[in-house]
């Protein structure tokens, strides 16, 4: 990608990623009072991820049945609370065995 | 060197691993879409963040407006404005107004979780380590894919191409077990988004803007439904 379409993007993202992180932590510095705002922002980061993971997860591999096998490996580890690094770790290795059994059929 | 920055730094060990292996995927995958290298980097280290970052992609490649870019990272990236109002009621007294916008930089889901898990305050020398090591896991990591993931076999990097995912699922899931009103924002933002992705004339509108409305829909209708006890409880 040309720098010159690059540098204005990755402006704008760093710039508006630190402001959020900056005002609460240096400006704002008093509670929240709306229930309905502190309910929002405790629920946003969930549904943020949730959108972003499906359904793009299944396609992250370039084949389904592959990210199949990925995702049912990451949901169960996941569901019984494993770290972020095992999770993500046994996804790609739960992918590279379902291309390995893949191949041999 | 200080005891505090040490510790800093030891706890931010995990995270630094777990931030190696996720952009070592999202190095390779933004080289892959069309970026440079060195692009992928700045992008790392510039930005610290791995939602933002991935949905950032396909908006560069596809030319979307700096608009649509400003608002999709200002809605992925809103919660770290609750973890902030939340975590600066953690920090000590050496963290003034010039700390905080240093520590700004770096308040991530994973920095914020363990800062906040400490007991009592935490102050500037234990939070400057604890930036340090995931910063440079981070940033090393985006490096590390975006210079060998090309010259990596297809399966290998087939692979990777699952690890974010594979770690958005860790955040999600634990919490959502836990809780219904979360398991329920969760499914109906899921769902939403794929509506977006399957029905067609829906399936027109852009990735960023598809995450916004999911995000923003899901997590008012679970305000309304379930609102919060107190500020950062679901």
């Amino acid at each position: 990608m040309s720098w010159s379409a690059f540098f204005p993007y990755v402006a704008v993202m760093a710039v508006v990623t630190y402001l959020i992180r900056m005002l609460p932590l240096t400006a704002f510095r008093r509670p929240i009072r709306s229930r309905f705002v502190q309910s929002f922002l405790t629920y946003i980061p969930f549904a943020v991820l949730g959108a972003m993971t499906f359904p793009d997860v299944m396609y992250s591999t370039g084949d389904l049945r592959t990210a199949a096998a990925g995702v049912v490996t990451a949901v169960i580890l996941a569901w019984r609370g494993k770290s972020l690094l095992t999770v993500a770790v046994a996804a790609c290795l739960a992918v590279a065995a379902a291309q390995g059994i893949l191949m041999l059929l | 060197m200080n005891a505090e920055f040490k510790k800093g730094i030891r706890h931010g060990i995990p995270i630094a691993l777990g931030y190696l292996s996720v952009s070592f995927a999202f190095g390779m995958k933004a080289v892959g879409d069309g970026l440079t290298w060195l692009q992928a980097v700045l992008i790392s280290a510039t930005n610290l963040t791995s939602a933002g970052q991935i949905a950032a992609l396909p908006l560069m490649i596809g030319g979307a407006s700096l608009y649509e870019m400003a608002l999709t990272q200002l809605t992925i990236n809103l919660r770290y404005g609750l973890m902030g109002l939340s975590l600066g009621r953690k920090l000590d007294g050496s963290m003034g107004t010039v700390q905080r916008l240093i520590f700004s930089f770096a308040d991530t889901d994973e920095i914020f979780a363990v800062a906040s898990s400490q007991p009592g305050k935490v102050g500037k020398r234990y939070l400057y380590g604890l930036m340090l090591t995931p910063f440079l896991g981070w940033t090393l990591g985006t490096l590390l894919g975006g210079v060998a993931g090309t010259v990596m076999p297809a399966f290998v990097r087939s692979a990777l191409g699952i690890a974010i995912y594979g770690m958005f699922l860790a955040i999600i899931l634990p919490p959502a077990r836990e809780k219904k009103p979360i398991r329920a924002v969760v499914a109906l933002s899921v769902a939403l988004s794929l509506c977006f992705h399957f029905i067609p004339g829906l399936n027109q509108i852009s990735s960023g803007f598809v995450i916004i409305i999911c995000a923003v829909a899901a997590a008012s209708v679970g305000a309304i439904l379930f609102p919060v006890e107190e500020e950062g409880q679901a």
